[in-house]
């Protein structure tokens, strides 16, 4: 009897996008082509059984095509979707599969799944991370032939007609680009982390997303009432009406408070004692140009450019980076842009070869040090950036810097960059300015060297501490030890700000520690002249920051720099702007 | 016939693109091997694949730098021996 009482069932996975969205759930299930019958065929009707899979390829073939042709203009240069429709009749598939069903008698799906599941264990167990990939290309295009072997429609995601919770195992560049993105309200996925895909256009969607559920396609059914909550990484199925009277109230708190701080947003950040901040944005995609702008972003402090240069098959050219680049610095303009140049290691990005194994890839080949390896892909981002930058206000960032001659090569490769744009008589501009990220100690204990060679320093907080603390963030056993507020992380700021300030130079801060309100005062008080941060936080930012002066800011990091403890830095801050924080966190 | 006599019907060469064999790079050599009259072989030391399947090429894990032997059955198939020889040592046209 106590089975009537509706049960609410909570999972826990990762918040990947926050928010918080109430709705029905919209199944994209994969998992229901999985099961398979075998049965025999007769002699006879052999023929009848390739016919059958043969055209369930072509029409697989077809709807490739299709979404290629209705693919929106930026997903034009991924060619995932090709390589897909090449393996639609390659021998070691289409062909297999066809001598399967004849020598074994058996039906299609049967041959198919045996053939995929060979092909899939030969790949999987292959030593080189591109390739062990391909073992999903594999499976995504017998998938395809699955679906129309067993004529289940494949559930077609761009006909979605009411504003959905989209729920699937895993939403792949292809299902995305087939959604109506209008009609999503939110996104659950088994799998991916922070950084998945679908995390990614979420952000860029502002809709809440929740990752990594591990069970959720089985635990949801299609128009099952679901809780979407993003900040907490919380899925609530069947919730009780006193659980959805709570979430819909804290979903209207967060939104209309998003709505106040959102409205003053605009405003400049100035403190009481009249200092100007440049809250600067943080961004990865053209696309949230408009989030920047909406929440009242000074320009963007870190444009980071990896994505064009992961889940292909080979280096975007410069005319593809050039078009980005305009895109966001023309949008911004005049306001500032900085750019990042690539900060990881692009052959593991795009090929994983196997010679490039690393054990240890977080003190491996990655950013600068790729890049000065690597001079011909350094050299056309180069050349995209400094085109990109006759069209307003841009400045370039290099990453990971640990060494005095690195910067020195960097500066190098960009004047070799401009004098080929010169003999190619190409529009670009040098007058840049240029900024090392601090995120190694070695950086910062060198600040002083670097300074001359710099007209800014942005640090990049996530990896300073990681590097500074020796703490792997994602290691369970020591990820408490990561501290933000560490002694030794705040001395390390100040270093900085004080070799900046000795040498006039400018001094930011774009790691999550410039995002997160608790830590502002004592960034403001240490000197920073810009916090960079991801869009959304940044109208909190600037309400916190017209609720300081400078002078009593100042005072508190002195005071601050004196404590022996990360909980005692903690516990002053708390004591001395505990009711500002509270007001924002309680959000 | 004297001349049929004398092709070589295999030719060694270096991957020299970057890339190695990937998917794309496969799916060139695929493309041309398609249009031989018989079997084409990719060897690398004591492995073979079938150079008409993207699948097959990508299971010999070929990177920059690997040697391999282009095989064919018939001699009639010397154009597109020549030919993926030929896209093997342009790397690609990858830059």
């Amino acid at each position: 009897m106590s089975e009537s009482v509706a049960q609410e069932n909570r999972l826990k996975g990762i918040g990947a996008s926050p928010g918080i969205c109430i709705g029905k759930a919209y199944l994209v299930d994969k998992e229901g082509v999985d099961v398979v019958e075998k049965y025999t065929i007769k002699d006879e009707q052999l023929q009848g059984e390739i016919k059958r899979f043969k055209a369930a390829v072509k029409k697989a073939r077809d709807e490739f095509q299709t979404i290629i042709k209705n693919r929106p203009e930026e997903l034009q240069r991924d060619y995932i979707l090709e390589t897909h429709i090449a393996l639609l009749d390659d021998k070691m598939l289409y062909g297999k599969t066809i001598e399967t069903i004849q020598t074994e008698g058996v039906n299609a799906e049967w041959a198919l799944k045996k053939i995929v599941s060979i092909l899939k264990a030969t790949f999987e167990k292959m030593g080189d991370e591109y390739l062990k990939e391909r073992a999903s290309d594999v499976v995504h295009v017998s998938d395809a032939i699955m679906r129309n072997l067993v004529g289940v429609a494949s559930k077609n995601i761009a006909a979605i007609d009411k504003r959905v919770i989209l729920v699937a195992y895993d939403l792949s560049p292809a299902d995305t680009s087939q959604i109506n993105l209008a009609r999503i309200k939110g996104f659950i996925t088994n799998r991916g982390g922070k950084a998945s895909h679908t995390g990614i256009l979420a952000q860029a969607l502002e809709i809440p997303a929740v990752v990594g559920l591990e069970t959720a396609t089985i635990a949801i059914k299609s128009d099952d009432l679901i809780i979407v909550d993003g900040n907490t990484g919380t899925v609530i199925i069947d919730p009780s009406e006193q659980t959805l009277f709570e979430y819909e109230e804290r979903k209207n708190g967060y939104e209309e408070y998003k709505a106040v701080i959102t409205r003053e947003s605009h405003l400049r950040a100035e403190t009481t004692d009249g200092r100007q901040l440049e809250v600067m944005a943080n961004i990865e995609f053209p696309e949230e140009v408009i989030s920047v702008k909406n929440y009242g972003g000074d320009g963007i402090g870190l444009y980071r450019t990896e994505f064009q240069y992961m889940n292909r098959l080979e280096f975007p050219d410069e005319a593809e980076l050039f078009e980005k680049y305009h895109e966001v610095v023309e949008l911004m303009t005049p306001k500032p842009v900085t750019i990042r140049t690539l900060d990881i290691n692009g052959d593991k990005a795009i090929a994983n070869r196997s010679g490039l194994d690393e054990a240890n890839p977080a003190l491996g080949l990655r950013a600068i040090r790729y890049c000065l390896r690597k001079p011909d892909v350094f050299k056309t981002q180069l050349r995209a950036i400094l085109r990109a930058a006759a069209f307003g206000n841009v400045r370039i960032l290099f990453p990971m810097i640990s060494a005095y001659y690195e910067i020195c090569e960097a500066i190098r490769a960009l004047d070799e960059a401009a004098e080929s744009l010169e003999k190619d008589g190409l529009p670009y501009t040098r007058e840049i300015e240029i900024g090392i990220m601090i995120e190694v100690p070695s950086a910062v204990i060198l600040a002083d060297l670097l300074a001359d060679k710099a007209d800014f320093f942005s640090i990049g907080t996530n990896d300073l501490i990681q590097y500074a603390l020796a703490i792997d963030r994602g290691n369970r056993n020591v990820a408490h030890l990561y501290q933000p507020l560490d002694p030794a992380v705040l001395r390390l700021i100040k270093r900085v700000a004080d070799v900046s300030r000795e040498k006039e130079i400018e001094v930011f801060i774009c790691g999550e520690m410039a995002a997160t309100a608790r830590h502002i005062p004592l960034l403001l008080g240490l000197g920073m002249d810009e916090l960079s941060m991801n869009p959304q936080s940044m109208p909190r930012a600037k309400r916190v920051i017209r609720s300081l002066s400078v002078s009593d800011a100042r005072s508190f990091a002195r005071e601050a720099l004196k404590i022996k403890t990360a909980r005692g830095v903690f516990e002053m801050t708390q004591a001395a702007y505990g009711d500002i924080i509270a007001e924002l966190e309680y959000h | 016939m004297v001349a049929e006599k004398n092709q070589k019907k295999y030719r060694h060469t270096t991957i020299r693109n970057e890339l190695g064999l990937h998917a794309r790079s496969a799916a060139q050599i695929a493309g041309i091997a398609q249009n031989s009259n018989a079997n084409v072989w990719i060897q690398k030391d004591d492995q073979k694949a079938d150079a008409s399947s993207i699948l097959d090429i990508l299971t010999l894990a070929c990177t920059k730098g690997t040697k391999i032997t282009i095989i064919i059955e018939d001699p009639a198939d010397v154009q597109i021996l020549k030919a993926i020889v030929d896209l093997v040592d342009s790397g690609f046209g990858e830059k």
